[in-house]
């Protein structure tokens, strides 16, 4: 079952006195419960694509289907309940959580607004998340500034299903964490999708991180969508030149013969 | 290979830190190797680096010795080249590239503006920037992050010092432009026969081009040789499980076989 | 909480309030302090400071107590500083947020008024209105809050365009959360710290340009200020300068204890921000 369809996403931006096109005709579908992989060197425009789908950039041009539903035509308070729908997890760089915030008000502000549970529950619902996440409950008193890298970003997919969306758009989330943690966000992350069926779209530059964790790739190359497939065999044949560049760039332990 | 410097019992603790980020390091760093120093956040590498270059904030202790085989410590810029990890935040935004470039040769080989406007040229050169003429003039923010990288690293090496150290130089750069500028710097050093100290976080990546690791955890030297023999053989757990942590293409997928 | 603690360890931050602690409770201890009214005549013309023990720090020309007068002045000073610095903020953070949310048309205008409220030196602006309005002490306020709105506006206002990009504004956005919800909980309370940390250089300037005001006779000439007691002592400069020594060093000191705070306050509100 086709979860979201996009078809022909522009978006345009004056810099310089030119126009770039950031987004040039992007079109790609994403099933229920599976994850595409949307990988491309810097300014290939898979951010701006990821910001586009979650309505947070308008596009100059294009349609997406979302659960059925024209994405694009919500606004106010129609977009705001539908967003429970489809979350987002950002890459953590300093900005991407409110400083001043607890653990507890980041993961229940979703709870909150769409009254995922009833208000004496959501204490417990909170909880119940922080431990799904591998984080003790306690945390939920804590300030976020006190945490470390990798248990923000547990926090942020926390924040991400809480509201039980069917798609979690990722923007380069283990791109910041140490190797030895990427590798335990991303069991984390598939166990997650097996639970609940939540479908990915995995965003990053990183073709190893994508092969771990996508059913299929797409490559983006100057706001164009070059290639797509099932993951193992953009992988293992890729077409287009930035595949392959793509594909020759992640570093290979090289042990001596 | 004779030590360009030995470093003994190292130990560097910042202003209002209870716990030294550096402890009890003992490492030689040869002249003409490339050595990588691999550790995650936290581990002291960047540290590291610092003491080294003699780049860590006023207020940090430092104890220990740093024996240099010149007999003094290297000069900033003359001998020591030092590239940081945000091109962003190490090029000063309103100086043009040449200006910055040509800074160092024109401080330390006494070079006029002209000499050091073409020196500026040669070594945009030997870094492949695309169009050297015309990003002699251009602004820091004209350029992408890549090139940006490759700027920076010119700068360092305008004076020819002997050492290069290079902190984390990719990490804010994407998978294609990492491979290129590991490629760059690898060439650039054998054909400068400069040392070269490279800190990642990536053992893969070292393991491309160093011929000699250091891993580094919470401050102290878990475990330092020729790269072929720690990877094939690693002395301490730590190093092994860092080994077995590493992902590419061909390590199996975390999803089922069936796609669910 | 952590930003008390942190500005109480730094030393500006201490020395600073301390200053300031002394200052309020001089000013609101007055009437127990010196009873009575400051300007009635208290004893003989110009006593010298330091020789009668019923007036400390001697009498003026008239024969009113100089030590009356410090204790009542510091009431004027705080007041009408603490006031005028409020409206000032009240005034520019309206303006600086309406300016940084709406952007387009809003925005442009707001900030030429701005501009214009900017250009004019402040103390003129001031001078100006209290000559045309009257002198008294809720027009004093008025008028150095006119001239002093415009920098906490513009900074308001930078930090408001500043935050609407960040990460995390974006993440309230996907959750769903209404804008003016955002705004309030998100945006907001990250806008204030600069803001606040500029407030006391505000008081600092506005207890100066009162003086300054009452110097010029243009305060309110009912109550007794320091202002007016350097001009009182103008007369007599040569021969008695202890009565304009007196309340300078008593401005010094405020205006001193004032810009320690706002440095102790601008370190730790630097480190409740993102680290």
């Amino acid at each position: 079952m086709t979860l979201l369809e996009a078809k022909d996403l522009c978006k345009r931006y004056a810099s310089g006195g030119r126009q770039v096109a950031a987004l040039d005709g992007v079109s790609l579908t994403l099933a229920a419960g599976e994850t595409l992989g949307l990988a491309g060197a810097s300014g290939s425009g898979k951010s701006t694509l990821a910001r586009v789908l979650t309505r947070l950039v308008p596009p100059d041009g294009g349609a997406v289907r979302f659960e059925g539903e024209d994405w694009l035509a919500l606004s106010g308070e129609g977009l705001r309940r539908r967003r429970a729908r489809m979350q987002m997890v950002f890459q953590d760089v300093l900005g991407a959580f409110n400083p001043r915030a607890t653990v507890g008000a980041v993961i229940g502000d979703p709870l909150r607004i769409h009254a995922v549970v009833p208000k004496a529950d959501r204490a417990r619902e909170v909880a119940a998340l922080l431990d799904r996440v591998g984080l003790p409950a306690s945390y939920a008193a804590r300030s976020i500034r006190d945490l470390s890298g990798g248990q923000r970003q547990r926090v942020a997919i926390a924040r991400a299903i809480a509201p039980r969306p069917a798609l979690v758009v990722l923007d380069e989330a283990v791109s910041a964490l140490d190797v030895s943690l990427r590798e335990r966000m991303l069991e984390l992350l598939v166990a997650l999708q097996r639970e609940r069926g939540i479908a990915y779209l995995f965003v990053s530059h990183d073709l190893a991180v994508l092969s771990a964790v996508s059913h299929r790739l797409a490559i983006m190359e100057a706001g164009r969508i070059v290639e797509t497939g099932p993951a193992a065999q953009v992988i293992g044949d890729p077409r287009s030149p930035a595949g392959q560049a793509l594909v020759r760039a992640v570093p290979v332990l090289k042990r001596p013969d | 290979m004779t030590a360009l410097c030995e470093i003994r019992q190292l130990r560097v603790t910042y202003r209002g830190q209870p716990a030294p980020a550096l402890d009890g390091i003992d490492l030689d760093i040869r002249a003409g190797e490339r050595l990588a120093i691999i550790g995650e956040s936290g581990s002291g590498k960047s540290t590291f680096a610092r003491a080294l270059a003699d780049l860590l904030p006023g207020g940090a202790s430092v104890a220990g010795e740093l024996r240099w085989a010149a007999g003094h410590a290297p000069r900033a810029g003359r001998d020591i080249g030092f590239v940081f990890q945000d091109p962003a935040a190490s090029l000063n935004p309103v100086l043009t590239i040449g200006e910055q470039v040509a800074e160092g040769a024109r401080r330390h080989l006494g070079l006029s503006r002209k000499e050091g406007r073409l020196r500026a040229l040669e070594m945009l050169e030997r870094v492949r920037l695309p169009d050297p003429e015309k990003t002699l003039d251009a602004f820091p923010h004209q350029l992408s992050g890549g090139q940006r990288q490759r700027v920076a690293i010119a700068a360092a090496l305008a004076a020819k010092p002997g050492l290069l150290i290079a902190d984390e130089p990719t990490s804010a750069l994407d998978m294609v432009v990492q491979a290129e500028i590991v490629a760059l710097l690898g060439d650039l050093v054998r054909d400068g026969g400069m040392t070269l100290v490279f800190i990642t976080h990536d053992i893969a990546l070292a393991s491309g081009f160093a011929d000699r690791v250091a891993i580094f955890r919470d401050g102290t030297l878990v475990e330092a040789g020729p790269t072929g023999r720690v990877l094939a053989a690693p002395r301490a757990a730590y190093t092994a499980a860092l080994i077995a942590s590493h992902r590419d293409l061909a390590t199996p997928p975390l999803i089922g076989e069936a796609g669910r | 909480m952590r930003t008390v603690r942190t500005l109480l360890r730094t030393p500006e931050g201490a020395i600073g309030l301390g200053l300031l602690a002394v200052l309020a409770l001089v000013a609101l201890l007055a009437p127990v302090l010196s009873p009575g009214d400051p300007l009635r005549i208290a004893g003989r013309a110009l006593i010298a400071p330091f020789t009668d023990p019923a007036f400390p720090l001697g009498t003026d020309r008239l024969g009113r107590d100089v030590l009356a007068g410090i204790v009542h002045g510091a009431r004027t000073s705080l007041a009408v500083g603490l006031a005028a610095a409020l409206a000032a903020l009240a005034i520019g953070l309206c303006v600086g947020l309406a300016a940084g949310f709406a952007g387009g048309i809003v925005d442009e205008a707001l900030m030429r008024v701005t501009d214009a409220f900017q250009i004019v030196p402040s103390f003129l602006l001031a001078l100006a209105f209290v000559s045309v309005v009257g002198a008294s002490a809720p027009v004093v306020v008025l008028a150095i809050a006119l001239g002093a709105w415009a920098d906490p506006a513009r900074l308001t206002r930078a930090q408001v365009l500043s935050v609407r990009e960040r990460d995390y504004v974006a993440a309230a956005r996907v959750i769903g959360m209404h804008p003016a919800e955002i705004a309030v909980r998100e945006i907001l309370p990250n806008v204030l710290p600069p803001v606040l940390a500029l407030s006391a250089i505000i008081v600092a300037a506005a207890i100066l340009t009162e003086a300054a005001l009452s110097f010029l006779g243009l305060g309110d000439p009912n109550i007794v200020t320091w202002g007016s007691m350097i001009a009182e002592g103008r007369n007599v400069l040569r021969s008695a300068p202890f009565l304009s020594i007196f309340p300078g060093l008593a401005l010094v000191a405020t205006v001193v204890g004032v810009y320690l705070l706002s440095e102790g306050l601008g370190k730790a509100l630097a480190d409740g921000r993102e680290a």
